[in-house]
């Protein structure tokens, strides 16, 4: 019986160990969430209507605003007049409008989630990482606003200072960065304490150094979960608004409007309703599920 | 069976003593709300007459100074907080025969009616359907209660009353199945079932997830699994070992989706015009009704910080290792 | 300490378990046979995924939604793997006991510790909740929990560790079973309390006469303990016997490594700990041949291609290696 050389052994053993290591935390999210059928989905078909929203608009016979003089009704769906979905009760082209409405909506649904972001970020990071009274004034703040009917405050702004697209989602996205915060200041409060920042520390980072190259990484998967959760909230929210009659101006439209538009003609031309509902009901569903997959795919317990 | 005295008495006195604490700081949230809503509606240019047909002045003379409008700001303010503490809301703006207390106690136990209804629907269909789906995971009852719940969330509110007026009121008009478009009538229960539907689907939905996700922890935990290894029946594991743990962040969702039930009734309550203090706030604020829209606002921010305080003290119920001494 | 060979409680039979991930299959455990008789204190030891605790969780059914197992399982002559969920919680707590590692989680913490104690008695013996309450604080005693009354309405976090797995072992012992299964009993807890809770169930095997298996990755509690031993590597064991046996005549090199890396206060102090090679087996991708070879010092081209099973060992146990004990440990 022959013995095999030891130190090959040792050294194959040592090998196989050193290959394990090679896969960041990044590409095994990125892998696991491909397999995510649902999240794959969703986000294909966001991208299509994110394109649709911001082409489609320049690739149709009809602009949104434009009425079809000679058809003053609403139509059904005809491809030799060019209105692919038909027109509204005025006569204005109804793809075009959910697709223009759609820009709309996506707009605000981005920007103030970034509002959101923003604000949420510096705050939960700030109150995680300096911790103490800080961290503690910086909460009872959070826990105050929480108590408040915000959504009440948005109303009141919007019908006090008009109906400004730039003051909405400032609005929407003030309400929406309680959750950001709280998030972001769990994270960072785990995070701080973990070993390895105790390392960089020993090592001689600076606090800012610190924050950036270990904490805001780690941070960010949290993040970016939470800001695909938050875009259909504030689309929810404008669409709300909109409702009430406190959204965009004329003749600028939002999915919002769409629906409250096509609910007023809803017996004669449930159409009107549909189209935009649909559009909207499904970017919602898509958001949600990518955003589920995301969670899933960053950390994953059996679910 | 022998209780442990002065631990027991210990722990109740401690909670009556957070109970006073919360309630005591919940104080002055409110007069914050209070006066940062009063400075923001007085501040800002229009007023709740200009909208209208010009009204001759010597009319508008006589409006402005019964509703103090003449009065410096200050004095304004006080007096409005004077009136609070005694029960008074002012008169209202709009509806000119009409004080704002009047109005509420109108429309806040309708509001309040569809709103306990709606949640207690959340939790009396939320609950089981989301520990069904949990227990058999990834079978096709979980997934369709995973499809229900999603739609419910994502579904607006408005787009849903819309549809089923649409459905019951409209198409299924003349069949057994019909139910009135809108309106309160007697307030009889046809006249319910659509708007407190409607109001509860985001809710049974989230409950739904909510319950399903802890479940699913829950029957991973190591004492479920010690409940499982002493040949305790299923069920009883299930309802006396696991389901406590599950219903946790229900409860303490319970204090935010007070917040979410009354934004929600002001879309219901416009849809199918019921005339709840939702609505009532969507008219004054689109009327500048100042004094009517402060009120509801003060109403509806008083009732959510009761209602998260009360959600804080079931929580400790729940949870024996909660402490009270020390928030 | 019995020298009379008594009747097995449990018999398992080629008993093997996988489970089904999103990244494949795992093979948990692979045909394990194993006996246990009354009275006898079986230790199993093995690293973290040597399968040791799976083995007993299939046998009393209670693996995880995705695991699954085949082979026999004999509980005075029946075999549990293929009885109904009803016959099993019969047997659960009743039968056979188990005893869990950390007794922090492994109670619930929003009951009683009386109310978990009765519950039991009131499930298996149908008694009332005054005589349940009787029971329970007996055996409360009878672990040595002192003024077992007022312990008796308290919550599981407001004792403390060792009090805890006394909990646990009197929540076992409840309704007289037939065996017990403590799987890390004192792993979580301080070296003291350790070698009390051992006493605790060193007295209790030997006045009840309850057959013990003692599952550990410590070889220390199963030198005090265990009468017979049977290691585990991969979900296969790999070598089985008498505990001195095994101790002093260990006949497969993960046996032996395993002692040697125990340090103990007599051993010539080299500077060095001793450690075995290598990682931890990958389950879902085994090795062909024996699955300790890329470890084992000792290894050879046929542990390569083929995989021993369990002969005669030097001593009256078995293991699974090529090798002779002199080769072993020379």
């Amino acid at each position: 019986m022959t013995s095999i050389n030891l130190a090959s052994r040792h050294g194959e053993a040592l090998e196989t160990a050193a290959s394990v290591e090679g896969r960041s935390l990044w590409q095994d999210a990125w892998r696991r969430l491909l397999r995510n059928r649902a999240a794959v989905v969703s986000l294909i078909i966001l991208a299509v209507i994110g394109l649709l929203s911001v082409l489609g608009p320049y690739a149709l016979p009809w602009s949104y605003d434009e009425i079809d003089w000679d058809h003053i009704e609403a139509l059904p769906p005809s491809l030799e007049l060019g209105h692919y979905l038909g027109t509204d009760y005025v006569g204005r082209d109804l793809l075009a409008r959910t697709l223009v409405g759609g820009r709309v909506s996506l707009t605000v649904g981005i920007l103030a989630t970034a509002v959101a972001l923003i604000i949420g970020v510096t705050v939960g990071a700030v109150a995680g990482f300096v911790g103490g009274r800080v961290d503690q004034i910086l909460m009872r703040f959070v826990d105050l606003m929480y108590s408040v009917p915000l959504t009440f405050f948005v109303i009141i702004l919007m019908v006090l200072f008009g109906r400004n697209f730039i003051l909405m989602f400032l609005a929407i996205g003030c309400v929406e960065w309680l959750t950001m915060s709280r998030i972001v200041r769990g994270q960072t409060l785990s995070l701080r304490n973990k070993e390895f920042i105790e390392a960089a520390r020993a090592s001689g980072g600076t606090t800012a150094g610190i924050i950036w190259r270990h904490i805001v990484p780690n941070v960010l998967g949290v993040v970016i979960i939470y800001v695909t959760l938050t875009i259909p909230q504030v689309i929810l929210l404008e669409s709300f608004l909109s409702f009430l009659g406190l959204g965009v101006q004329e003749p600028l439209t939002s999915w919002g409007m769409l629906i409250n538009e096509g609910a007023a003609e809803m017996e004669i031309t449930p159409r009107t309703l549909f189209v935009p509902a649909v559009f909207m009901t499904v970017t919602l569903f898509c958001f949600n599920f990518l955003g589920d997959g995301i969670r899933d795919a960053l950390d994953p317990k059996d679910r | 069976m022998v209780k442990s005295g002065i631990h027991r008495l210990g722990r109740q006195g401690l909670m009556w003593s957070y109970l006073a604490r919360r309630l005591a700081m919940g104080i002055p949230t409110l007069w914050v709300i209070i006066t940062v809503c009063f400075f923001l509606m007085r501040l800002t240019p229009g007023g709740p007459f200009d909208s209208d047909a010009p009204v001759p002045p010597e009319v508008l003379a006589n409006l402005r100074a019964r509703y103090q409008l003449d009065d410096p700001l200050w004095h304004q303010y006080l007096s409005y907080l004077w009136n609070l503490l005694q029960g008074d809301f002012g008169p209202s703006f709009k509806y000119q025969d009409f004080t704002v207390t009047e109005l509420i106690a109108q429309g806040f136990p309708i509001s309040l009616q569809n709103g306990l209804s709606a949640l207690l629907l959340a939790v009396f269909i939320g609950v089981p359907m989301g520990v069904l789906a949990a227990l058999k995971q990834n079978s096709p009852r979980d997934y369709t209660v995973s499809a229900v719940a999603m739609t419910g969330i994502v579904i607006p509110n408005f787009v849903m009353g819309h549809i089923l007026i649409l459905v019951f009121g409209v198409w299924l008009k003349d069949t057994v199945f019909s139910l009135p478009a809108g309106g309160w009538g007697d307030g009889g229960l046809a006249y319910r079932v659509l708007p407190v539907i409607v109001l509860s689907l985001p809710f049974i939905a989230y409950v739904a997830r909510i319950s399903r996700g802890s479940m699913i922890e829950a029957m991973r935990t190591n004492y479920v699994r010690t409940a499982r290894a002493k040949g305790l029946p299923f069920r009883t594991v299930v309802m006396r070992h696991a389901m406590k743990a599950a219903m946790t962040p229900v409860v303490t969702y319970l204090g935010p989706a007070t917040a979410f039930i009354l934004t929600g009734s002001m879309v219901v309550e416009t849809i199918f015009q019921i005339p709840g203090i939702g609505r009532y706030f969507v008219q004054g604020a689109l009327n500048r009704d100042y004094t009517l829209v402060m009120g509801v606002t003060i109403l509806s921010a008083a009732l959510i910080i009761l209602m998260n305080l009360l959600v804080d003290v079931l929580y400790g119920v729940l949870d024996p290792k909660v402490r009270y001494d020390q928030h | 300490m019995i020298s009379v060979p008594s009747s097995p409680v449990l018999e398992i039979k080629n008993l093997s378990v996988q489970f089904a991930t999103p990244e494949g299959e795992v093979q948990a455990v692979s045909d394990v046979s194993l006996s246990v008789n009354k009275g006898e204190c079986l230790g199993i030891v093995g690293e973290s995924g040597s399968g040791k605790s799976q083995t007993f969780m299939a046998a009393l059914g209670l693996l995880a939604e995705n695991g699954t197992a085949q082979g026999e399982v004999l509980l005075n002559g029946v075999d549990l793997l293929k009885a109904g969920e009803r016959k099993l919680t019969a047997i659960r707590g009743n039968k056979i006991a188990l005893i869990f590692q950390d007794p922090m989680t492994s109670l619930t913490p929003h009951m009683r510790v009386g109310r978990q104690l009765t519950e039991v008695l009131m499930r298996h013996r149908g008694l009332n909740a005054t005589e349940a309450r009787d029971g329970a604080i007996a055996m409360l005693k009878r672990v040595q929990i002192p003024e077992p009354e007022r312990r008796f309405i308290m919550y599981p976090h407001e004792l403390s560790g060792g009090l805890r797995q006394r909990v646990m072992i009197a929540m076992a012992l409840l309704c007289g079973p037939d065996m017990v299964i403590a799987d890390e009993p004192t792993t979580a807890l301080d070296v003291t309390v350790q070698a009390q809770i051992l006493d605790l169930i060193r007295e209790v095997q030997d006045t009840l006469d309850t057959a013990v298996v003692l599952i550990t990755h410590d070889l220390g509690v199963v030198a005090g303990l265990a009468d017979r031993v049977a290691v585990m590597y991969a979900g296969r064991i790999v070598e089985q016997g008498g505990v001195r046996d095994i101790f002093y005549r260990p006949n497969h090199p993960y046996t032996r490594g395993l002692l040697e890396c125990t340090p103990s206060l007599d051993q010539v102090q080299t500077g060095k700990l001793l450690t075995i090679p290598g990682q931890p087996p990958d389950l879902q991708n085994l090795p062909p041949g024996c699955a300790f070879h890329p470890r084992c010092v000792h290894s050879s081209e046929r542990c390569l291609a083929e995989r021993p099973v369990l002969s005669a060992a030097s001593h009256n146990g078995q293991k699974a290696c090529f090798l002779s004990e002199g080769q072993v440990s020379p």
